[in-house]
């Protein structure tokens, strides 16, 4: 665990599903996207194995992304299926200049 | 195979009277929905559900969705219940599943309730519970807006719940007291057990009652059944006259404590039965009270004297004008006075309490003066069922009952309690006024004793302070019980009584 981090992540899954899988890959782009590389960091913690830290959480549906850094906590439930809905919720900032040029490029 | 071997075992639940109305407890292994409107009592329900089980040496895991895990604890105490003793003991578990404080998660996208799930089955294995209560469904489907996903990931809880062989309950929200079973459609999913709450607002008073609606694949018992919440036991579910059948009755003669009142009842009133005196005002009904009492002291029983319309020290002046000495018989520890108001408590409440008197100072004979002034504080329909199960409850005890009743009319008439007792009573002794010639005389009439011959005679009487003293009967008088005396010159009386006379 890098103390530098800015941005810290602890993803709630239920095994190894096609949800998780979506959900993991889903926060991953986004971090990607909006959060400089090494600034971030994202635990993936599956409740079959760790009911007790889903109970401390408080976590009753699963996924759920939990953002500890910064403070105050954000909690976010379901796949982030949708981006910019999830980004606004988890309140990250806007996309990295260069994913943007890409997007801006992308139409052509 | 017969149908009983093939019923479901049930789980006797702790629950006080509650294994009476399911026949022996709710089905083990399988859910049962508890749906009831706002302040029905299903948290409690779901509490006491679990906690009787931890008073059994069993085990239970409740899953919260709707109150914090601090508030149950806090208002749970008040009833008895010290939730955070039996956490210590690893026999009780909370799945906080209650809203967060800093606000409600957000939701993108597709999820289930894998984690919730993990948490119930790890709270489960690690206590070894048995129970599990869920409160409550409507709290889910308030704070996840999908309520096809919500539905089906219920579904998933209780399918999961059978898996893991606990019995359990799950509560959910009620809109009408008798509209449909709840609302979101639960019972699709939790559809083999359903139990009724319902807070009625009745008459001006509310009525808590508790109705079995389906225990599938085997009995239980039909219809409302009423029920009181108190400190210390949570919900009492008060059977009704169904207990009857098994009651006893014997033979054998005790003294009303008058001996010319022994007399006209043919040698005495029945140790195993209720007696109800029925009067107006200042017939006498508190002087029979207190002779029945008195009487009973003197043989050596215990006696227990309820009273609902006068004060402790009233009653024992009234017993000192007549020649009792009740303080002395309570020194001695025959004698218990227990006086309250009706506007005390509700009827549940009295009914009660009136129990427990009885069954902590274990008497031989109990008066209840009166029965009538708890009218008062009940609905008709809450005070014929108090009267059932009190009447009930007097004669399985296997002692002698002297309950009073106040008519409404100072001639004649009847009161509620009398249409609603008058069955169940072994015994009814009429006190009426009667008014003759510009003068109010009183007579007694023994109208029924159940199992023995007894004198039919309307006898006059009078009150000194020696007590009562039975007269002769009232001749040549017809109109008395409808407090309509008239009288018949003797003539006339012997001309009806040719009638039927002998050939």
């Amino acid at each position: 665990m890098s103390a530098e981090a800015t941005h810290r992540f602890i993803l709630y899954v239920t095994g190894r599903t096609r949800r998780s899988e979506r959900a993991s890959s889903n926060l991953r782009e986004l971090c990607a996207q909006r959060l400089a590389s090494g600034s971030y960091e994202i635990e993936v913690v599956d409740v079959l194995d760790h009911p007790a830290r889903a109970e401390t959480d408080r976590v009753i549906a699963t996924p759920t992304v939990i953002r500890t850094t910064p403070l105050p906590r954000r909690r976010v439930i379901g796949d982030l299926s949708i981006a910019d809905q999830a980004a606004h919720a988890l309140d990250l900032p806007g996309l990295l200049r260069s994913v943007a040029d890409d997007q801006a490029e992308a139409p052509r | 195979m017969s149908t009983t071997d093939r019923e479901i075992p049930k789980l006797s639940t702790g629950i006080t009277g509650l294994d009476y109305v399911t026949e022996g407890g709710l089905p083990i292994g399988r859910t049962t929905l508890v749906a009831g409107s706002a302040g029905s009592a299903k948290t409690v329900f779901s509490v006491q559900f679990l906690a009787a089980g931890c008073e059994a040496g069993e085990a239970g895991v409740m899953i919260t969705f709707e109150e914090s895990v601090a508030d149950i604890r806090r208002n749970v105490r008040a009833l008895g219940w010290d939730l955070a003793a039996y956490e210590a003991d690893n026999r009780w578990r909370f799945v906080d599943a209650s809203p967060l404080v800093e606000g409600e998660d957000e939701i993108v996208g597709h999820f289930d309730f894998g984690a919730l799930l993990a948490r119930v089955e790890h709270a489960v294995s690690v206590t070894g519970a048995t129970r599990v209560s869920f409160d409550s469904i409507g709290a889910v489907f308030s704070r996840f807006p999908d309520s096809t996903t919500v539905r089906n990931e219920l579904y998933r809880l209780v399918h999961a719940l059978r898996e893991m062989g606990v019995t359990s309950v799950i509560t959910a929200e009620r809109i009408e007291e008798y509209g449909e079973i709840a609302r979101f459609g639960v019972e699709e999913f939790v559809a083999d057990n359903v139990i009724i709450l319902r807070n009625v607002l009745e008459a001006e008073r509310r009525r808590r009652t508790i109705e079995v609606l389906k225990l599938r694949g085997t009995g239980h018992r039909k219809g409302e059944f009423p029920f009181t919440i108190l400190p210390g036991d949570g919900i009492v579910i008060i059977p009704l006259s169904s207990m009857e059948l098994q009651m006893r009755s014997s033979d054998v003669r005790i003294t009303s404590g008058n001996e010319e009142l022994d007399t006209m009842c043919g040698g005495g009133l029945f140790r195993d039965s209720v007696i109800l005196v029925s009067g107006a005002t200042g017939t006498g009904k508190t002087l029979m009270v207190t002779e029945f009492i008195a009487g009973g002291i003197a043989q050596g029983e215990r006696c227990l004297l309820m009273g609902f319309e006068e004060s402790r020290d009233q009653l024992f002046r009234n017993a000192r004008g007549w020649g009792f000495d009740f303080e002395g018989m309570e020194a001695a520890g025959n004698l218990k006075v227990a006086c309250s108001y009706p506007e005390t408590a509700s009827i549940e409440d009295h009914l009660v309490s009136i129990k427990a008197t009885i069954d902590e100072f274990r008497p031989n004979r109990v008066a209840i003066d009166s029965l009538s002034a708890l009218e008062r504080v009940a609905s008709e329909r809450g005070f014929r069922e108090f009267v059932i199960a009190l009447s009930s409850f007097i004669k399985h005890q296997e002692i002698a009952g002297l309950v009073t009743s106040t008519s409404k009319t100072l001639l004649g008439g009847e009161s509620v309690t009398e249409s609603h007792i008058s069955t169940l009573t072994d015994s009814i002794i009429l006190l009426r006024y009667v008014e003759m010639f510009g003068e109010v005389r009183r007579g007694m009439t023994v109208l029924k004793m159940r199992g023995s011959l007894h004198e039919k005679a309307i006898r006059e009487f009078s009150i000194d302070h020696g007590g009562m003293h039975v007269g002769r009967r009232f001749a040549n008088t017809t109109g008395i019980l409808t407090g309509n005396p008239m009288h018949v010159p003797p003539s006339d009386a012997e001309r009806i009584g040719q009638l039927f006379g002998d050939e």
